[in-house]
């Protein structure tokens, strides 16, 4: 029945849009391999890459890099969790609350650093309020080199502030795709709240849990401007370093190994949570 | 059903205190810097300095803020942002919209290839497009232009847009579409009259969605530009050689929108959120 003109209708339906992915997405991933891997003269190189294994900031921003996703990725997890569980237990009031916790979704990370900046920063207001509950006489320096794991920790919880809400939302999308059917079983056995928790709720959101971990890996080695905001450039990350080179450096060799570094990293990370926290299909099943 | 408790017994009132124990704290954690930082922002300039501060709002002024928004270049970084977020908006919808309803009405050949593409093409970091496309940029004069900008913000929305807007249409019954043709509309027709305003509402949110991913991007629009900064670009330039209060000025100015936006679109915030992850 279906017209050989009717078949084609998807294709150019999509058309426009494999086009623009095709030049804006595909063609740049290539060019930054080739920015990378090429000198001037057009021929394989990887000078680049000794380059920026042997810029003195290059060990740190592995390192900070890595260090904020350890510490950065479980806390969103735990945070997102329980606000996850408190609003699907739909008590009145909880859409209220469920604005509240999404509000960060829409804030960009540089504007989150900013907003804990004016908490942390040295006249700012968490020295003010241990001045005056009597803990502190002068101000503590949060955004000081001589303090580093205190600078640490402020990009640590600035960035678990903002992203909690997206690991949030993912999870409460994963709880409402349970059927209420498990909560009332595990209810019906006498199971308390804790234990419906871990042995019910938690292995079945297994899937949600699973995608909130890789997005959130994969955009936490892009962490960027919330640094830059608390830390500056005395904690190096690798996004931050793909940027200097780029534009204070003028060198986009090295910055477009950095992309090439970061993007490595995603794929690795990707593969990682598929081979170890695989969800076949059938476990997924309720899916 | 829950095992029936009676209303009024001790174990019951406690879980309720603990319950909302807990969602006050969470709420007042995620609200704490958004008020803090509202409080920096419409304090006077002097007020920075002020040692210890005050957490209410005692000397409420509009001085830092008036002093950011007449700083020279904010004022037109703020019509770039809006604008870039037009054209993304417009662009990634146009696009991608059609796109969308592809995937969610046809089966044909190369469809999951298609969906897994879209959905590998979210994950690439915003590095490995900002970083070349600079450099193509400057070849062909699109550098330091909004126009460059707004592509990759085009570019980094679209698979999201498909997605969504997949999703959308799935949820505008087929037979309403074909119902709408046996009596008598063309296909176009058909789509405008009866399945366009059925996906209005979502399609809305998701151009809200949209607007959020370019309002924020950062790091793509300061590599691309130089002097037609957009607002987030603006700020991260200024970050080292700026005041704390035009800091705390410039991140308040761009939470704003957020708030609005979150507050307009939280009908279809795990739809959008939520569901585009998996």
């Amino acid at each position: 029945m279906r017209s050989k003109l009717e078949s084609l209708l998807p294709y150019s339906l999509l058309a426009p849009t494999l086009l623009f992915v095709t030049l804006l997405i595909v063609i740049p991933i290539f060019q930054a391999f080739l920015l990378a891997f090429q000198s001037a003269d057009g021929s394989f190189t990887l000078a680049h890459f000794q380059k920026m294994a042997a810029d003195t900031s290059f060990g740190d921003a592995l390192k900070f890099t890595f260090l904020l996703l350890i510490f950065i990725v479980p806390l969103q997890v735990v945070l997102a969790l329980m606000m996850a569980l408190l609003i699907h237990t739909r008590f009145k009031g909880h859409t209220f609350f469920l604005y509240i916790y999404a509000i960060p979704l829409a804030i960009s990370d540089l504007a989150a650093g900013i907003a804990w900046l004016a908490i942390f920063t040295e006249r700012g207001y968490l020295n003010s309020i241990l001045n005056q509950l009597g803990i502190l006489e002068k101000p503590f320096l949060f955004l000081s080199y001589q303090n580093l794991p205190a600078m640490f920790g402020t990009i640590v919880i600035a960035e678990s502030w903002r992203a909690t809400a997206i690991v949030m939302t993912i999870l409460l999308a994963g709880l409402q795709l349970i059927p209420r059917d498990y909560f009332e079983a595990a209810d019906v056995f006498g199971a308390n709240t804790l234990k419906r928790t871990l042995f019910v709720v938690l292995p079945l959101l297994r899937p949600s849990l699973q995608n909130a971990l890789i997005i959130r890996t994969i955009f936490a080695f892009q962490t960027f401007s919330v640094v830059f905001a608390l830390a500056g450039r005395v904690i190096p990350v690798m996004a931050g370093e793909s940027y200097n080179w780029y534009v204070t450096n003028r060198n986009p060799g090295v910055a477009a190994a950095y992309a090439v570094l970061i993007l490595i990293f995603t794929v690795a990370a990707t593969w990682f949570y598929f081979k170890f926290l695989k969800t076949s299909a059938a476990e997924a099943g309720y899916d | 059903m829950r095992i029936m408790q009676s209303s009024y017994s001790p174990r019951y009132i406690l879980g309720r205190i603990a319950l909302y124990g807990a969602a006050i704290l969470l709420a007042l954690w995620t609200l704490a810097p958004l008020y803090l930082v509202a409080l920096a922002a419409f304090s006077t300039r002097q007020a920075t300095f002020q040692w210890p501060k005050p957490l209410l709002p005692t000397d409420f002024s509009t001085d830092t803020m008036q002093f950011f928004m007449n700083t020279r270049g904010v004022l037109d970084s703020v019509g770039n942002s809006v604008i870039v977020a037009l054209v993304t908006i417009a662009g990634s919808l146009l696009l991608g919209a059609p796109g969308g309803y592809a995937l969610a009405r046809f089966r044909f050949r190369g469809k999951e290839a298609i969906s897994l593409g879209l959905l590998i093409s979210k994950m690439f970091p915003t590095a490995i497009l900002a970083i070349p496309l600079a450099v193509v940029f400057l070849q062909i004069d699109l550098y330091d232009t909004i126009w460059g900008v707004a592509l990759v913000h085009i570019a980094m929305a679209l698979p999201f847009v498909i997605i969504v807007t997949a999703g959308i249409f799935v949820g505008v019954p087929r037979d309403l579409e074909e119902a709408a043709q046996t009596l008598g509309c063309n296909r176009v027709q058909a789509f405008v009259r009866v399945v366009m305003p059925l996906a209005l509402p979502g399609l809305v949110a998701a151009a809200i969605f949209t607007f959020v991913i370019s309002w924020n991007e950062v790091f793509a629009a300061t590599i691309l530009t130089l002097r037609n900064r957009t607002l987030p670009a603006q700020v991260l330039t200024a970050l080292n050689d700026s005041p704390l209060y035009y800091r705390y000025a410039g991140g308040f100015f761009m939470i704003v929108p957020a708030l609005i936006f979150i507050f307009l679109i939280r009908k279809y915030l795990l739809n959008l959120w939520g569901n585009i992850s998996r």
